[in-house]
């Protein structure tokens, strides 16, 4: 792009960086200047320097160990519903209708998940699972499985991953889609005149035009489900026991449940950093991506 | 567009999958409490509308749905006020740090919440916002603003530059090119931008919950709040939660198509 080198667009600019920084970078100083001390309360502040970075690192501690379980479990979270979000999206993109008023009416009720306040996919889960009450969890029961989220970890977990599939698949298909929908019928027809099967077209057109997409569904879906924390925190509350507090809800309980300002900006400080690192594969992914597709993009 | 055998049938299961819990919340919300605890039926036995006329009538209920409105509406005009000159910027101009700002700007869009959910707290407890609706919206511009930078810069991108250039020959003054030139010709970027502050303000519940406490408690608060001091009446959190999907629902149509690029920053 042959953009024009002008220093004053700074003062276009001006507006969102000051607000952004309002709201980012003043925050995240005292997060900084909290994660180096120790309170007992009364606004008495100690000293504590790399204290808590150390202890957040070292599993034997308390707050070591529930941060690298929260981790790992947080990890094991996101790994599984992409594995399972992102082949599924891409089959709910390839079985979208072709045209006509059923195309419109499938994207509406696609959208709808992602529009529903987070905690009330969770409520929603809530009364959709309960053995008592729920449909699902009635179900379950009288087919003969024991099934209930709130006293057994594994139900728990199912229910947790299977209200993530619901509330996001739609993304991944929709993004899939977007992409399907840009290629040419040419290429189709094509692949036809060599005889080539569904496989094949899925692999050598579909699959290559849906790449960049792909990447930016599964960098997002990576990104919002390490972050997680309405939703389970509604259904399951973290529990039970402890089995699904991901790292968000650990965080929210230290730092506004019981206060512990230091340990909890020591772990937002780490939480952070891992996301920037991530954040910063995608932005690389996506800028990169951006300049091979220039040439061509009137046909998006 | 070339698809899979079976894809009816696919498609159709998934649309049950997804609208199935929906039902079911409608459903119950049309129930009595006793006919939801006793009972196991798949359509209200006995309608009613107790619950969604308890929830237009107590105050309680009905203010958190307007303290939700007051800071998502406020949110949605700071952003999308914010956000215009810095996409128009982004789009056509080179400056000074451009692309790391750009590139600060998602990272914050991509913050965990439950980071800044206590500095949040400290900040505007300090500074006199707290339970304020404008405490909630200025919070939420730290996503908010960089999604609809990253919206409406697409949409600047995809106007002619020549376009600029010609009004500006003919003696339009920045401002006046903007207002009376450049909006119109976005007008429906500006539309979709802000939907998708309206959505993910409305949506979210961690930094609204965190940072009210009385006078301006979001409706996703308060909804949290009566279950667990009502002894689980079902039956109104079911219609408090129908009610919240209201919003998205109406205007969904409209913006079918924009959908998977919102999501993705206006990327796709």
């Amino acid at each position: 792009m042959d953009k024009t080198v002008n220093q004053k667009a700074w003062f276009l600019v001006l507006p969102v960086f000051l607000v952004v920084a309002f709201s980012a970078v003043l925050p995240l100083m005292t997060v900084v200047n909290y994660s180096m001390q120790d309170t007992f309360g009364n606004n008495q502040f100690f000293w504590n320097g790399v204290g808590w970075f150390k202890e957040l690192l070292d599993p034997s501690t308390d707050l070591g160990g529930r941060f690298l379980a929260s981790l790992g479990r947080n990890l094991f979270f996101s790994l599984v519903i992409l594995a399972i979000e992102v082949p599924l999206g891409i089959v709910v993109a390839l079985s979208m209708p072709r045209e006509g008023w059923t195309v419109a009416a499938c994207l509406v009720i696609l959208a709808l998940p992602l529009l529903i306040p987070w905690n009330v996919v969770g409520t929603i889960w809530q009364i959709f699972g309960r053995p008592d009450i729920g449909l699902l969890g009635y179900a379950l029961n009288a087919a003969g499985i024991d099934y209930n989220y709130v006293s057994n970890d594994i139900d728990a977990w199912v229910t947790v991953i299977v209200m993530d599939v619901w509330h996001w698949t739609s993304l991944v298909a929709l993004l899939c889609y977007a992409g399907l929908k840009s290629i040419p019928e040419a290429y189709y027809q094509a692949a036809q005149i060599d005889g080539a099967s569904r496989w094949a077209v899925f692999k050598a057109i579909q699959l290559p035009k849906m790449n960049r997409v792909l990447l930016i569904a599964v960098l997002l879906r990576f990104m919002d489900s390490f972050m997680i924390y309405t939703e389970p925190f509604v259904v399951t509350g973290g529990g039970p026991g402890n089995s699904t507090t991901f790292v968000s809800i650990e965080l929210v309980k230290i730092a506004l449940g019981q206060f512990d300002l230091g340990k909890a900006a020591a772990l937002s400080l780490v939480y952070n950093l891992i996301i920037l690192i991530v954040c910063w594969i995608f932005y690389t992914v996506m800028t990169n991506a951006g300049a091979e597709r220039k040439p061509q993009e009137g046909a998006v | 567009m070339h698809s899979i055998p079976g894809r009816r049938l696919i498609m159709g299961l998934f649309l049950i999958f997804l609208l199935l819990p929906i039902y079911w919340l409608v459903n119950m919300s049309f129930k009595t409490n006793s006919e939801i605890v006793s009972t196991m039926t798949l359509w209200p036995h006995t309608p009613t509308l107790q619950h969604y006329k308890r929830i237009f009538t107590d105050e309680s209920w009905y203010s958190g749905y307007i303290n939700s409105l007051e800071y998502v509406v406020l949110n949605t005009i700071i952003s999308i006020s914010v956000a215009l000159p810095a996409a128009y910027a982004f789009s056509r101009y080179r400056f000074l740090g451009d692309k790391h700002l750009f590139f600060w700007l998602l990272s914050n869009r991509m913050a965990p919440a439950a980071v800044y959910a206590l500095p949040f707290f400290n900040l505007y407890s300090a500074i006199g916002l707290f339970d304020t609706p404008w405490a909630v919206a200025l919070a939420h511009c730290i996503f908010n603003v960089p999604l609809a930078v990253w919206i409406l810069e697409g949409f600047v991108s995809g106007v002619p530059r020549e376009i600029d250039e010609t009004a500006f020959l003919d003696g339009y003054s920045f401002p006046r090119f903007f207002i009376k030139i450049l909006v119109p010709l976005i007008a429906s970027g500006i539309g979709v931008a802000a939907f998708f502050c309206f959505m993910f303000s409305w949506v979210e519940l961690l930094l609204a919950r965190t940072l009210t406490s009385v006078s301006a408690k979001p409706i996703a608060a308060i909804m949290t709040r009566t279950v667990s001091a009502s002894g689980m009446d079902w039956g109104l959190l079911a219609a408090a939660g129908v009610l919240t999907i209201i919003p998205g629902a109406l205007v969904i149509w409209f913006v079918r198509n924009y959908i998977a690029r919102g999501f993705a920053l206006g990327r796709v």
